[in-house]
């Protein structure tokens, strides 16, 4: 199945109190899916088909306030014009669960996959979680349901657009009794419609308190890796599918490595794969969980490569390099022997990437290596350069 | 579930004890915040003039004129933000309108 029906079909599973959605290329059919499941009564969930996506936020904020597992789907501009929301949601420490089918932001107009639009959101206070392919998808949308119940943030689920969302790929789904047994009944710590308990919600902060609430938001994030893993503990042993913070993938020895979130995990891996058959030492490690950063997890996992080279699926406009680029390269700033490190912006607006350019940037890394130092660390690859020759 | 009072979240309180989402467990706790010190302008209630008709305590918009068996009392300072309506309002010149002296 799509990496859209995969996670309609989590949705099911969980069977939420509420979902607030509209609809938005490429993540409709998430909605979509979900609405028959309603309509055959698979599922008794409160539908809410809003007129907007900053309601759609608005009606999951109000749900979850209100002690309601609350859910919903978007993409690029949808995300975008959620804003305002997010930083309420997670403000406010609503567990809220959000797939995301990843896509460029405007402008040029495209509908095309790319991060800019999660990336944009990294500092609203929500967990995120990536992933490569629709198992993927469907795994982590599981546990992010008991992720953000457990630490109290919200969490956003994200998949490459069409190249996941509307990929179809077979995977194995878990029988619904162990879905529902998995997740089990949500026990909002407050909630709105206790009547034994009246509570506020969002109170004006002014300045003697802002600061402390938002110390405390941020030592939530500083503590979710520990939710995070415990989930993924769970999750395994009832699937067997193993889950970290980031993935490594042939780095035992690898002398060269690439940095990657999502779908181009896979490309690059057949890379690293051909690459590895042909006697050269590289690697590459997949970011799972871009928030929290794993900053100790890359650091160890890079602290043997010579030089590292870091996928960035976004510009960040900053005019120095992508945003995983500059996460990545602070992380490693207080390493003893750090490596060399330069940035790739790639697939924008939906641009293939292959095999073969994942075969130019290992070997721009072996030239790094050789001349010990690096020039210009942000770099494109697949974009048209007058100056450059074409990679076929 | 045992709750932090809303009267102990307050100036001294740290990140570590705030609420998480800054949620309040009671209602009414607004008059547990001082107002009063937004104040620029304050009335003076002249208790000679006043007939008691009452007509400043609907249209006083914090709820900062105390009544007691059918009459005010002075104002509740703590939470009055010296607007003057009730001085506009009153029908007999019984609320002077003055600079605080800080």
């Amino acid at each position: 199945m799509s990496g859209n029906e995969a996670v309609a079909t989590a949705m099911r599973q969980i069977n939420p109190d509420v979902c607030g959605a509209f609809p938005i290329t490429p993540s409709t059919e998430i909605p979509e899916y979900f609405s028959q499941f309603m309509a055959n009564g698979l599922v008794d969930t409160q539908f809410v088909p809003v007129e907007s996506e900053h309601s759609a936020m608005s009606v999951c904020i109000g749900a979850s306030a209100a002690g309601a597992r609350a859910v919903t789907a978007t993409s690029s501009c949808g995300l975008a014009y959620m804003w305002e929301l997010l930083y309420v949601a997670a403000s406010s420490r609503l567990p809220i669960t959000m797939a995301v089918s990843n896509r460029a932001l405007t402008g040029p107009i495209s509908i095309g996959n790319d991060h800019s639009d999660a990336m944009g959101a990294r500092d609203s206070g929500w967990i995120q979680i990536y992933a490569e392919d629709n198992q993927e998808v469907y795994d982590n949308f599981i546990q992010a349901i008991l992720i953000g119940e457990a630490t109290r943030l919200p969490v956003m689920v994200c998949q490459d657009g069409f190249i996941t969302s509307h990929g179809v790929s077979n995977i194995e789904l878990i029988e619904d009794e162990k879905v529902k047994e998995f997740v089990g009944e949500y026990e909002p710590e407050a909630w709105l419609l206790n009547g034994e308990e009246p509570l506020a919600v969002g109170p004006y902060g002014t300045a003697p308190y802002y600061m402390e609430v938002k110390r405390a938001q941020a030592q939530a994030m500083k503590e979710a890796g520990s939710a995070i893993l415990e989930v993924a503990e769970k999750f395994e042993a009832m699937t067997g599918r193993h889950y970290g913070f980031i993935e490594e993938y042939r780095m035992e020895d690898a002398e060269t490595a690439v940095v990657v979130i999502g779908s181009s995990a896979g490309t690059a891996k057949a890379c690293v794969d051909q690459l590895r058959e042909e006697g050269r030492k590289v690697g590459l490690v997949k970011i799972r969980v871009f928030r929290p950063f794993p900053a100790r997890e890359l650091v160890k996992a890079l602290s043997r490569v010579k030089a590292v080279a870091v996928m960035d699926k976004a510009e960040s406009f900053n005019g120095c390099s992508g945003p995983l680029f500059a996460e990545v390269r602070s992380a490693m700033y207080d390493m003893e022997d750090r490596p060399l490190a330069v940035d790739y912006i790639y697939g924008l607006g939906g641009r293939d990437v292959t095999v073969d350019h994942f075969r130019q940037v290992f070997a721009a890394l072996d030239e790094d290596v050789t001349a010990g130092k690096t020039d210009e660390v942000y770099r494109y690859i697949c974009v048209r350069d007058r100056d450059e020759q074409p990679v076929r | 579930m045992n709750r932090i009072k809303a009267a102990d979240i307050n100036e001294n309180i740290s990140w570590q004890d705030i609420t998480k989402g800054a949620e309040i467990y009671e209602p009414a706790t607004s008059r547990y915040i001082n107002t009063g010190e937004w104040r620029v302008m304050t009335p003076v209630f002249k208790e000679d003039k006043c007939k008691q008709c009452l007509l400043c305590v609907p249209f006083c918009p914090d709820s900062a004129i105390p009544v007691q068996d059918e009459k005010r009392a002075d104002f509740d300072f703590y939470h009055c933000k010296g607007c003057g309506i009730c001085v506009n309002v009153c029908p007999f010149d019984a609320i002077d309108y003055v600079k605080e002296e800080k």
